[in-house]
């Protein structure tokens, strides 16, 4: 058994005011091995977003470790990459500046990386509008461009906030599709978050399903889909979609 | 589409353009026949002896005063003075505000320190503090200049705080997702998206740095506008107060404009609205 890329171990997380404590995460748990897919579903307001917020470490933990596998010791740059919600591009800088910015703020803007940035846009289709204002860009291509962004960085880890979320469905489907597509071609390990059952099934191969604030892991069930290709919109006609989707829907609805 | 559909639409659009131009070629000669109007009533009411035209002047009595200054009395040096006097202010607000205001921003606990003491000092009327400014500073441009800085540093450090404070926090969370540092955020986020705040913080400044600067010619000055007021009022020379006041309006409008151009430029520049 290789060891896990990330692993986290009784996370836990309160907000404090001075109208008292709210306790957002209780012994959270869960590894994730490299190269995984890994979807995390539960209730809007559960807490999710605090828990990428600490395992990326932008908040510390009350108690509890995330402790990280990196094979990669230089230790330099940040090993995570995290895409929020939404795409924010900054609108002074054009397409091609927006995508390097970690890499001009991390001081590695070196041709290398740079070429690098520019074949992801050839890719990806973003090319053409490299000097374009963000404002110019569909929503598709603008959450395509915060990933380069994000994956600019090579990071080992990708953390996904629900960045299709404020997405059209015909958009987010298409959108969601691609991105996966993207990941899975790097060969990136990633850990996504959602409120959105059939996109967790489509695109992961691990379900990771949240309780209620205080949140904690409440089943970890792993997806196995007959596919003849692996692209999300065929993994919603597979014969198994609907065993999971009524599992999750169950494992989600049956708190007590 | 046929010719003809093309031919309408495109005079329609032509149509469109024209009454766009008549529009604002209106607006223009309105504008301009309530200032001839006013130079007009002015002088026909001073020549038939409706006004006084030893208190109230008339535009005729204005410009031969404004000959008379050209020729005798050094205009352009006065006008110069106060002219170097307020950028000079108008450049150390503007050095002086985005100091503080950054620091600030910089730190949480040091706003909220200096909170209640920005208030006071914004809303303390400035030319009270002119008194106390000769005696500490003699009568100087010295003086002038933190005449001028006083008047306008305070509301601008408040104004650019705040415009630093409304940048979308999640921008900032941005750069510290991408390894950044808060200088990063700063640099990166706070402060370009803060330009339209920074430009029309100092249209506004430059008008208030000129109110200081004059304020302070007015108790401490041997030369300038604000200086050529206040002796001509105390040897009862109104054509020369109202000249000297008719040549600040062109001053402060000019000041104005100039900010104006650059934030246009910018505008024009980013392609930013």
């Amino acid at each position: 058994m290789p060891k896990p890329l990330l692993e986290a171990k009784n996370i836990c997380y309160s907000y404090h005011s001075l109208q008292g404590e709210t306790p957002a995460l209780k012994d959270v748990s869960f590894s994730i091995n490299s190269g995984e897919f890994v979807a995390m579903v539960g209730p809007s307001g559960c807490g999710k977003s605090t828990l990428l917020s600490v395992i990326y470490g932008l908040l510390r933990p009350e108690s509890g470790e995330i402790i990280f596998h990196s094979d990669d010791v230089s230790g330099k740059a940040p090993k995570i990459g995290y895409m929020l919600q939404r795409d924010h591009l900054l609108e002074w800088r054009s397409v091609y500046e927006n995508a390097v910015l970690g890499l001009e703020i991390t001081g590695r803007r070196t041709p290398e990386n740079t070429s690098a940035v520019l074949q992801m846009m050839q890719d990806y289709g973003l090319y053409r509008f490299k000097d374009k204002k963000p404002s110019e860009l569909s929503g598709g291509m603008k959450q395509r461009a915060a990933l380069i962004r994000t994956l600019a960085l090579n990071p080992e880890l990708l953390l996904l906030d629900e960045p299709f979320s404020a997405l059209d469905y015909q958009t987010r489907l298409m959108v969601s599709a691609d991105i996966c597509e993207i990941i899975r071609s790097k060969k990136k390990t990633a850990l996504l978050i959602t409120h959105d059952l059939s996109e967790a099934i489509s695109l992961a191969d691990r379900v990771l399903i949240l309780g209620r604030r205080p949140t904690t892991v409440r089943f970890d069930i792993p997806i196995h889909l007959t596919l003849t290709d692996h692209t999300p919109l065929a993994a919603r006609n597979a014969p198994e979609f609907k065993y999971y989707f009524n599992l999750l829907w169950e494992a989600m609805t049956d708190e007590t | 589409m046929k010719p003809e559909a093309a031919r309408t639409q495109h005079s329609a659009q032509e149509a469109y353009v024209k009454e766009h131009k008549r529009y604002h070629n209106k607006i223009t000669l309105c504008r301009l026949a309530i200032f001839l109007l006013f130079l007009a009533v002015w002088e026909l009411a001073a020549d038939l002896k409706w006004i006084d035209a030893f208190f109230f002047s008339s535009p005729s009595r204005v410009l031969t005063c404004l000959v008379e200054l050209v020729t005798e009395k050094n205009l352009f040096l006065h006008i110069g003075i106060t002219l170097y006097e307020t950028i000079i202010s108008f450049l150390l607000v503007f050095f002086f505000g985005m100091l503080t205001a950054t620091l600030l921003w910089y730190s949480e606990g040091i706003s909220e320190i200096l909170e209640p003491y920005l208030v006071v000092l914004n809303s303390l009327p400035k030319s009270a503090l002119a008194p106390l400014f000769i005696v500490w500073l003699g009568t100087g441009s010295l003086t002038i200049v933190v005449a001028g800085i006083s008047v306008a540093v305070f509301g601008s450090i408040i104004s650019l705080y705040t415009g630093f404070k409304s940048v979308d926090a999640e921008k900032i969370t941005l750069i510290y997702t991408l390894g950044g540092s808060k200088k990063d955020a700063f640099t990166k986020v706070v402060l370009p998206a803060s330009i339209p705040t920074v430009l029309s913080t100092m249209k506004v400044n430059i008008g208030l740095a000129l109110v200081g600067v004059i304020i302070g010619e007015f108790l401490a000055a041997r030369r300038g506008l604000g200086y050529l007021i206040i002796y001509s009022s105390q040897v009862f020379q109104m054509h020369m107060v109202i000249t000297a006041i008719i040549l600040l309006c062109l001053i402060a409008m000019g000041l104005y404009l100039s900010i104006g151009y650059a934030e246009h430029f910018y505008k024009k520049k980013t392609g930013i609205k």
